[in-house]
């Protein structure tokens, strides 16, 4: 497989990869390969990324100081406006499934294709639509009602690009509910022979239990932010009070789909790990089947939590104490599966790859992140954290640590077998390395910010907060030099890289089986599953291992 | 008897692909459901909070008309599902019919509704509107707002629709139909969704006054 | 480090340490582990690497999410019961009313004394904050008493707190409101019961609420129809407030400052049983402020009430 060409799409002679079936542009725009439409999105979801990057930089250069004088008040607004905006809907929530789920989801069942390939080429259509009613809505002067366009602010009060950016998020939805039935209906109808339920890699069932939770939450938010649009639009008086509109109603049908958005962007990254620790540390998942249903879990109990968002938002105490008790639940799936990482790794053989140092990265801040949720969920402590820095720091860890630290170790995991060549192993661990501190040195001291008072969205604050201030924005830098390396040493591997072999890893799983990069049809032969997933060795392991798997072939 | 499918990427077996087409499509009515739910639930919250009101402005709905549509989309529900049943058993000719009487029936629905907006405009019942009839009043601007968002909503779906039934009549004048029949199907599934929303909006708007 | 100044903050304090202290044994736990299997396990060593014990079974995974939900269902537990009497407003408290605007508190004490952006509360005095919004949604948070609770448009929110230690506090705005959401920060003065007698006794009295309701009353043509000699058939408000009403649908509701606030906003919404619904709206005729007015001079329109007042 060495050859000493370079560049990523000369290949040996005779040899064919999806990246080489058609080299015009033409060929990529309208693909309805899935393996082509994920590198279409992951090239724009990283454009996404670095524009979102952008607003973070400047709010953190602002809040070195505490007066405001580095951006005016509206600006500010702007900028952390545009930063949620950006990094919920255009980043986070297609950045795992719509890029790795996308291009892995059907090797990994041992499909030719997703099932409606010319769906999923739409979907890409409407996010780069969507893309740009927002990024439009930016350019003429942005937006400045917060990521979650509270009413009535956002309906009578905002004087900015409310409308535009509103029917943005309302068409991005539909991308990702298209992405959500094409890989239910993948796992569903397109597994190959002898791919049972049980069989299926914990990645695909993320994607699962991600796409169900996409269907069945997106389409409520498009009827949110229609009738933001209606009311700003016609004027029809929906949530304001002065007609007796309720503005509370806005949350409560916003919250029922942004706090399962929580999980559509955190369940994606669970799965990514489970494969790089299994793979890393040459062990079984501990507890494969409770690691599947604590996913599926997670996804149900998400729809039923939404009211913690609200606990100082004027509900009735009785719907308070019911959602505290519901989110007090949902931390139990999560801890779950923190264990049965850490189990994992017992009498594992630990190889300290990237991939792995984010896979072990990711596990740490999670816990973190979820534990300082136990916090949020007590009523009491509630009421004094809710709207500071402590919520920013607890959904940070959450979703950077968390999802997007997945991310990364996902890309790097995956990277030999989509673009067909190695990365520079010292420099890769040496970005998650400094992505870790840096992001800790970040947001570590807003939960300290949090404790102490400092309210969320300021742009001036009091001058005692300056300290931890000045800690999170130095932190910062380091977190952008951080992100910004990956982009130097892929780059490199694209052109000079290393050849990869099939499975650089030895991983199991069936995407390792065929070429890298694989041939347009993923597989020359359609592949037969004969093993439990993860056979990292030959010896069955309770709970939940090999001999408690059930029988149902695929019809 | 059925004519042999023809097959796209990435099937192999002409069931397994129906099979695909109709839960996929399932799929995305689930998302429909959930859509149309969020303003059920809003509608609910408000007309709870003020029954007198809504009753107040749904006595000033046009009855008429909006029966008239109930009975229009109805009967093009049942068009569509001859259409579809006989260009599964290659009844080409019944099958053209089916699908344009739907498309006649579908479009007569959409100019109702044109002449129904064009009375309630009259009527002053556009709550935005400087001389709407019930300022002032809580529930019945409710009503008046929810009206014109949700039938609004609801003719954009049905348009879509006709988009989709034109393209079976299309397919037809191809000569592909018969062995496309799937796709007659999920149409006919999502015409009915837009239907079955229709038949919950009627009593909801026509007969909440009476 | 922030100062515990009220009755609550003791509490929530307890609570919030008390979840550090779990977070940092979970941390320790799992970060140990991790630690040690890295360490033990990495590639190389010569480790044990053969099946896992029989005890980890499929019953330790049982055993292990049984007590996560234990512990989860503690806290819940704790935390709630904690809320639990927050959740009751004080019978007997200082009323202060709160109207929030884009950016700024507006704050009224019972007497009728008017502060912006600031408030001045006795120690020791349970207070109760009856707030509203005038227009977008905002938040009266104060880090200090641990307190928070948004403030509507068009409805009434409360909360209470009880302050113990003299100083200054800050008071911020905790629900983004638009531009200078940032500024919209005000400071809480708690003092001793003298100072504060002192200091109501030097500011500029304007009417008591309900006086300057009860002029407000007349003024804006409410006594026209529920006035004692009116004779346009509408309900008397003498001894309404606190009592149940029954509604031209049969229905009954309390008579509260909500219930007040939308019958003077939006008369035909809830219209009383016997009479015909004449009565024009009030919205955009009566501010926020005098809305407040009318709604303390109603409630003091109450035989036993105004004896204790």
């Amino acid at each position: 497989m060495r050859s000493d060409d370079t560049g990523l799409l000369a290949r040996e002679p005779g040899e064919t990869s999806y990246l080489t079936e058609g080299t015009t542009l033409r060929s990529w725009l309208l693909s309805t390969d899935h393996k082509r439409i994920a590198i279409l999105y992951a090239i724009s979801i990283t454009g996404f990324f670095f524009i979102g990057g952008a607003a973070a930089t400047m709010i953190r250069l602002e809040l070195f100081t505490p007066q405001g004088d580095f951006t005016t008040a509206d600006e500010y607004n702007r900028l952390f406006t545009l930063h949620g905006v950006i990094m919920v809907w255009f980043f986070l929530v297609p950045s795992i499934p719509a890029t790795l789920g996308n291009f892995l989801l059907p090797l990994m069942v041992g499909a030719k294709d997703v099932a409606f390939p010319r769906l999923n080429l739409m979907s890409w259509y409407l996010y780069i639509i969507a893309g740009i009613f927002t990024l439009t809505a930016l350019l003429l002067g942005g937006v400045d009602t917060g990521w979650t366009f509270y009413t009535p602010l956002s309906t009578l009060y905002s004087n900015s690009y409310v409308l535009l950016a509103a029917f943005g998020i309302f068409v991005v939805g539909f991308s990702s509910i298209a992405t959500g039935i094409n890989f239910i209906a993948t796992v569903h109808l397109l597994r190959t022979k002898g791919m049972t339920w049980m069989r299926l890699p914990l990645f695909a069932w993320a994607m699962y239990a991600t796409s169900l939770v996409m269907v069945l939450a997106t389409p409520v938010l498009a009827m949110a932010m229609l009738l933001i649009c209606a009311e700003r639009l016609f004027g029809l008086p929906i949530f304001d009070p002065r007609a007796g509109g309720d503005p509370v109603l806005f949350q409560h049908i916003f919250w029922f789909y942004s706090h399962p958005a929580v999980y559509i962007m955190i369940l994606p990254a669970m799965g990514v790990v489970s494969e790089i620790i299994a793979c890393e540390a040459r062990r079984r998942v501990f507890g494969y089947q409770f690691m599947v249903y604590a996913m599926l879990v997670i996804a149900v109990i998400g729809f039923l939590v939404w009211g913690h968002h609200m606990f100082v938002a004027g509900q009735s105490p009785f719907a308070s104490m019911i959602f505290s008790f519901l989110s007090f639940v949902i931390a139990v799936p999560s801890a779950i599966k923190v264990f049965n990482w850490t189990g994992t790794l017992y009498r594992g053989s630990i190889r300290f790859s990237a991939p792995m140092l984010y896979a072990l990265g990711f596990v740490g801040l999670f816990t973190l992140g979820g534990l300082t949720g136990l916090f949020l969920a007590s009523i009491p402590v509630d009421v004094h954290l809710s709207d500071t820095y402590f919520v920013v720091a607890h959904f940070h860890y959450i979703m950077v640590g968390g999802a997007v630290s997945a991310f990364f170790g996902g890309l790097h995991f995956w990277w030999p077998k989509i673009t067909g060549r190695m990365y520079s192993e010292s420099f890769a661990r040496f970005a998650a390395i400094t992505l870790f501190f840096g992001f800790n040195f970040t947001f570590f001291p807003q939960f300290i910010l949090g404790y102490l008072g400092m309210p969320r969205r300021y742009h001036e604050y009091p001058p005692e907060f300056q300290v931890w201030n000045v800690m999170s924005s130095t932190g910062a830098v380091v977190l952008a030099i951080g992100y910004l390396m990956p982009l130097g040493y892929f780059a490199y591997s694209l052109l000079n890289g290393k050849r990869a072999s099939d499975n650089p890893w030895e991983a199991t799983g069936l995407e390792w089986t065929t070429n890298s990069p694989p041939p347009k049809h993923n597989f020359l032969e359609p592949p037969v599953v004969l093993t439990e997933p993860y056979a990292y060795h030959d010896w069955d392991e309770a709970p939940g291992g090999a001999d408690e798997t059930t029988q149902d072939e695929p019809a | 008897m059925s004519a042999a499918p023809i097959l796209v990427e990435p099937f192999e077996e002409p069931e397994r692909q129906r099979e695909a087409m109709v839960f996929g499509l399932w799929l995305f009515l689930a998302t429909e459901i959930l859509f149309f739910g969020g303003f059920f639930f809003l509608y609910a919250v408000a007309r709870m909070q003020d029954p007198d009101g809504f009753a107040r402005g749904g006595a000033h709905a046009n009855l008429l008309l909006g029966t008239i549509n109930t009975i229009l989309l109805m009967t093009s529900s049942a068009t569509l599902t001859i259409a579809e049943r006989a260009a599964r058993d290659g009844w080409m000719r019944a099958a053209r019919w089916g699908i344009i009487f739907t498309l006649m029936l579908g479009t007569a629905f959409l100019v109702v509704k044109g002449f129904e907006y064009r009375e309630d405009l009259a009527e002053h019942l556009f709550p935005a509107a400087p001389d709407f009839s019930f300022a002032g009043e809580t529930g019945a601007t409710r009503f008046w707002s929810f009206y014109w968002f949700i039938t609004l909503v609801h003719a954009i779906h049905l348009t879509i629709g006709l988009g989709c039934v034109a393209r079976l009549l299309w397919l037809e004048r191809q000569g592909t139909l018969a062995r496309r029949w799937m796709v007659a199907e999920v149409t006919t599934l999502y015409w009915h969704l837009v239907d079955i929303v229709w038949l919950l909006l009627w009593p909801l708007l026509y007969l909440v006054g009476r | 480090m922030l100062p515990e100044a009220s009755t609550l903050a003791p509490a929530v304090d307890r609570i919030f340490w008390g979840l550090v202290g779990l977070s940092v044994v979970i941390m320790g736990v799992v970060g140990g582990l991790v630690l040690t299997f890295a360490i033990k396990y990495r590639r190389g060593t010569k480790a044990y690497r053969g099946p896992l014990p029989d005890i980890m079974s499929r019953e330790v995974e049982i055993g292990w999410t049984v007590a996560t939900l234990f512990v989860a269902l503690f806290i819940f537990w704790w935390a709630a019961a904690a809320q639990l009497p927050h959740f009751l407003l004080p019978k007997k408290a200082l009323e202060i009313h709160v109207v929030a605007k884009q950016w700024m508190w507006k704050v009224q004490h019972p007497e009728g004394v008017r502060e912006i952006d600031a408030l001045h509360v006795p120690v020791g005095v349970p207070v109760k904050l009856e707030m509203t919004s005038q227009d977008v949604i905002h938040s009266f948070g104060v880090p200090a008493f641990r307190i928070k609770q948004d403030v509507l448009p068009g409805r009434y929110t409360s909360t209470w707190f009880e302050a113990k230690e003299v100083g200054d506090y800050h008071l911020f705005c905790t629900e983004y409101c638009g531009t200078d959401h940032a500024r919209m920060t005000g400071t809480i003065t708690v003092m001793e019961p003298e100072a504060y007698a002192r200091w109501l006794a030097e500011q500029p009295h304007g009417e008591d609420l309900a006086g300057e309701g009860a002029q407000l009353f007349t003024a804006l043509g409410c006594s026209a129809c529920h006035g004692a000699q009116a004779r346009v058939p509408a309900p008397s408000l003498a001894n309404l407030y606190g009592s149940q009403v029954v509604l031209a649908d049969g229905s009954r509701v309390t008579a509260d400052e909500d219930y007040l606030r939308e019958s003077i906003e939006r008369p035909e919404a809830k219209v009383t049983a016997g009479y015909p619904s004449t009565m024009p709206s009030y919205q955009g005729i009566a501010s926020e402020e005098q809305v407040v007015a009318l709604v303390a001079y109603i409630k003091s329109q109450d035989g036993k009430r105004s004896q204790a007042r």
